[in-house]
């Protein structure tokens, strides 16, 4: 018998659905009711005209539960395609965040500079208030949040991982 | 011209009949009354009431498991649905093919708590292969074709509509008939991939200790998969062994079968499957009852694994060749090739093997020795089956030490004659599975052998056996004791019994004849041949209260946490291997 392999890899996995009730609950029921790690989870209609949602999900595991995992979604009824988008070449992967700082003085200042390295636009704001949206990969807005935290903030909305293969081919 | 006008019950009873169903097992209750009504207009769909809606379920699985078709339940919303969670979660891990109608309060009121609602399709998604809440009657054809395609297709499973009332009484004129729907993603491949045959052919081909691991795979493929299974087996002369799920998929009394394997298989099998070097899993799943311990799994093979769902490759143990398709198919795959290429398995390996595999039979594990007046339990369901086989009976099973005495003792020539709860072990699945395959094979002569405690669970089905007259032989193990639970307890927990004992049972024999059935009790293993003979010629139900030694373990047994070549033969054995730490934690 081959050798059980123990190392721990990240994945994000692409998979085309039918846009119907319950779609979301069987993949996540999957998830939890295995036992397997959702580290971010994203879903919504791309295909209006065939009623088809993605789902982008960011998940860990040994490689021999990798594989089951894509085996347990590629059985769904509702599911069309199932691609690991880490394994089988390469992908850009982006999310956006909508990041609340409150505050006054110098802080306010500092907040504002970083963003502007960072290249997160101010979407709202007032005398005491920014909220940032900023795009990028998803250790870059985890930085960008960290560097937030000692100028006052209050506040995170993050979408999760999309992603899409590079090249020319469709999913 | 006016168009024709169907209700949505309509739709459903149209839907049931285009699919060839003849036979609906259900209870009526509010959120149904509008097909209870639809039923009643008409004579094509036989219904059948059963006492408690678990029990339709079960009845519906014995009715999938020996015809090979789908087994429809109808059932009402809330606690109607509720109660057939079990038996959805039973067919599930058995791959049986059913489809669950249950009533749901109509859609106005959904997420209202009404009166009986309940989410049915939230509570069963996890314990369905799919489900579907019919919102709109325009989707309630469809829908129903899609379900009965899902079901069978692909590996077998229930699946569950939710009806909404409304749903059930609104009005339309047109409706889809089974060729007009056609699945929008849910394509299986049954083919394998060509590549992997070969290589599989090639494999078995320079086998020198090759053994065929056969599950319930070939037996959902359908009966000719058992046809082709066999053929290739018996052309290769290689030993075969199947799962408690698979018992008669391949001929129980050919000479190269070896017996069930796993947990309480026989010493043969699992010793095979432990020394092969040349695995062929058909349509079976690693389960944790047949591995052993999984690091010490068979650990000197090369390994096959043909199976219709790609998710059970590779989820247990690693496999070398996996090939994802239909057992039937891929099997008469392998043999076309084998015959074409004139392959043959080395004649001297073989023997050597054979031989191997000779001793092991010759420790006769199986054996047990009937003295004195008391019966033992073995003895009964040797006897019951020596009595019975040539009428080829239907045999279901409840879950103890009953049900692996019957798969052990009990031989199966044939597919579909054996229903027993194995992922799940259901107790209270016989009774009505019984049910079911008696109401699918009038003719037939079907027994549920029981134990005691489990027969309790689902006993509300005798009135389900009376109004039908059905025939059915439930034959009580009775040894007073959850005897499995009494054996683990013996073996595991330093024999303190706990809460373990069958108190306070009926007599079998008055509870019988309240039912208006023949009710028999046997005490003395001198009386048991004759007794077992007037059971079997009586054309009526009889509940057989079989009293047998009350304290008899269920050998052989591979400990939970143990490996192949640790099993335990018998009381001497258990004495001298005390079980592990780590085994006391598995199930
Ligand atoms: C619904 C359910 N509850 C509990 C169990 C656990 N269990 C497994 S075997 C068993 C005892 C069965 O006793 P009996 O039917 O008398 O059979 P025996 O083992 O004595 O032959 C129990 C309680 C089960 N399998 N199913
Ligand atoms: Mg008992």
């Amino acid at each position: 018998m081959a050798p059980m392999d123990t190392n721990i890899e990240s994945r994000t996995i692409a998979v085309l659905v039918d846009n119907e009730p319950g779609v979301l609950a069987r993949v996540i029921g999957l998830f939890s009711g295995r036992g397997y790690n959702i580290e971010s989870l994203t879903v919504t209609e791309v295909d209006v005209a065939h009623g088809l949602s993605r789902i982008t999900v960011v998940t860990s595991g040994t490689a021999q539960i990798l594989e089951q995992i894509k085996a347990q979604l590629g059985r769904l009824v509702p599911v069309h395609r199932v691609r690991d988008l880490t394994k089988e070449g390469t992908s850009v992967e982006r999310e956006l965040a909508l990041i609340k700082v409150a505050g006054a003085g110098e802080k306010r200042v500092e907040a504002l500079r970083i963003a502007d390295i960072f290249r997160a636009r101010v979407v709202d704001s007032s005398h005491d208030h920014f909220v940032f949206e900023m795009t990028g990969k998803s250790d870059k807005l985890d930085v960008f949040v960290d560097l937030m935290q000692p100028l006052g903030l209050i506040d995170v909305s993050r979408t999760g991982v999309v992603a899409i293969s590079r090249g020319a081919k469709a999913l | 011209m006016a168009t024709e006008q169907f209700t949505g019950a309509e739709i459903v009873i149209k839907a049931l009949k285009d699919q060839g169903v003849d036979t609906v097992f259900g209870y009526p209750g509010g959120a149904v009354l509008p097909i209870y009504d639809a039923i009643f207009k008409q004579n094509d769909i036989k219904h059948v009431l059963v006492r408690q809606e678990g029990g339709a379920v079960h009845a519906a699985e014995g009715y999938a498991r020996s015809t090979g078709k789908v087994g429809v339940v109808l059932v009402t919303s809330g606690p109607g649905a509720t109660n057939a969670v079990t038996g959805l979660t039973d067919a599930l891990l058995d791959s049986i093919p059913l489809i669950c109608l249950t009533g749901q309060v109509p859609t106005h009121l959904i997420g209202n708590d009404a009166f009986q609602e309940a989410d049915t399709t939230g509570i069963t998604r996890p314990c369905t292969k799919h489900n579907y809440l019919v919102r709109d009657i325009e989707s309630l054809s469809r829908t129903m074709h899609e379900a009965f395609y899902v079901a069978q297709n692909g590996r077998p499973g229930p699946v569950v509509i939710d009806l909404p009332k409304d749903v059930q009484q609104g009005k339309i004129d047109t409706y889809l008939a089974p060729e007009d729907v056609k699945h929008r993603s849910y394509r299986p491949q049954v083919n394998g991939e060509v590549d992997h045959i070969n290589e599989a052919v090639e494999l078995i081909a320079n086998a020198k200790r090759p053994v065929f691991y056969v599950g319930g795979g070939v037996i959902n493929s359908g009966s000719s998969a058992s046809t082709v299974l066999t053929e290739l087996v018996r052309l290769t002369g290689a030993p075969c062994t199947t799962t408690l799920m698979g018992l008669g998929a391949y001929p129980g009394t050919d000479k190269q079968f070896l017996g069930m394997l796993g947990m309480h298989g026989t010493y043969e099998a699992n010793l095979a499957m432990y020394n092969c070097d040349v695995m062929i899993n058909v349509g079976a799943r690693f389960d944790d009852r047949i591995t052993g311990v999984i690091d010490e799994f068979s650990p000197d093979s090369k390994k096959i694994h043909i199976d219709i769902d790609a998710s059970s490759i590779n989820k247990n143990v690693m496999v070398d060749i996996p090939i994802v398709g239909d057992a039937g198919r891929v099997v008469e795959e392998i043999l076309r090739i084998w015959k074409e290429k004139k392959h043959s398995l080395d004649a001297k390996s073989l023997k050597a093997w054979w031989s191997r595999i000779d001793e092991w039979r010759a420790k006769d594990c199986l054996g047990y020795v009937q003295d004195g007046p008391i019966i033992k339990p073995q003895h009964a369901i040797k006897r019951l089956y020596e009595l019975t086989k040539d009428r080829k009976p239907y045999i279901t099973t409840e879950v103890g030490q009953h049900q692996m005495w019957a798969a052990q003792y009990f031989h199966f020539d044939e597919p579909k004659k054996w229903m027993t709860s194995g992922g799940l072990g259901t107790m209270g699945y016989g009774l009505p599975a019984a049910v079911g395959a008696q109401l699918a094979h009038r003719e037939d002569l079907v027994i549920d052998i029981s134990g005691e405690a489990s027969f309790m669970m689902n006993m509300q089905e005798l009135g389900t056996i009376a109004q039908y007259r059905l025939p059915v032989k439930i034959f009580v193990v009775n040894n007073q004791w959850m005897g499995m639970v009494r054996q683990w307890q013996q073996l595991l927990h330093g024999n303190r019994h706990s809460e373990s004992y069958s108190d306070a049972l009926p007599d079998f024999v008055k509870l019988a004849e309240s039912f208006g059935l023949k009710g028999m009790r046997c005490e003395k293993a001198e009386d048991l041949d004759q007794m077992l003979q007037e059971m079997i010629d009586s054309p009526e139900p009889v509940i057989f209260d079989c009293q047998v030694a009350k304290e008899e373990n269920c050998y052989p047994m591979i400990p939970s946490g143990a490996a192949h070549y640790e099993m335990l033969l018998g009381p001497e054995d258990t004495a001298a291997k005390p079980i592990s730490e780590e085994g006391m934690v598995l199930v």
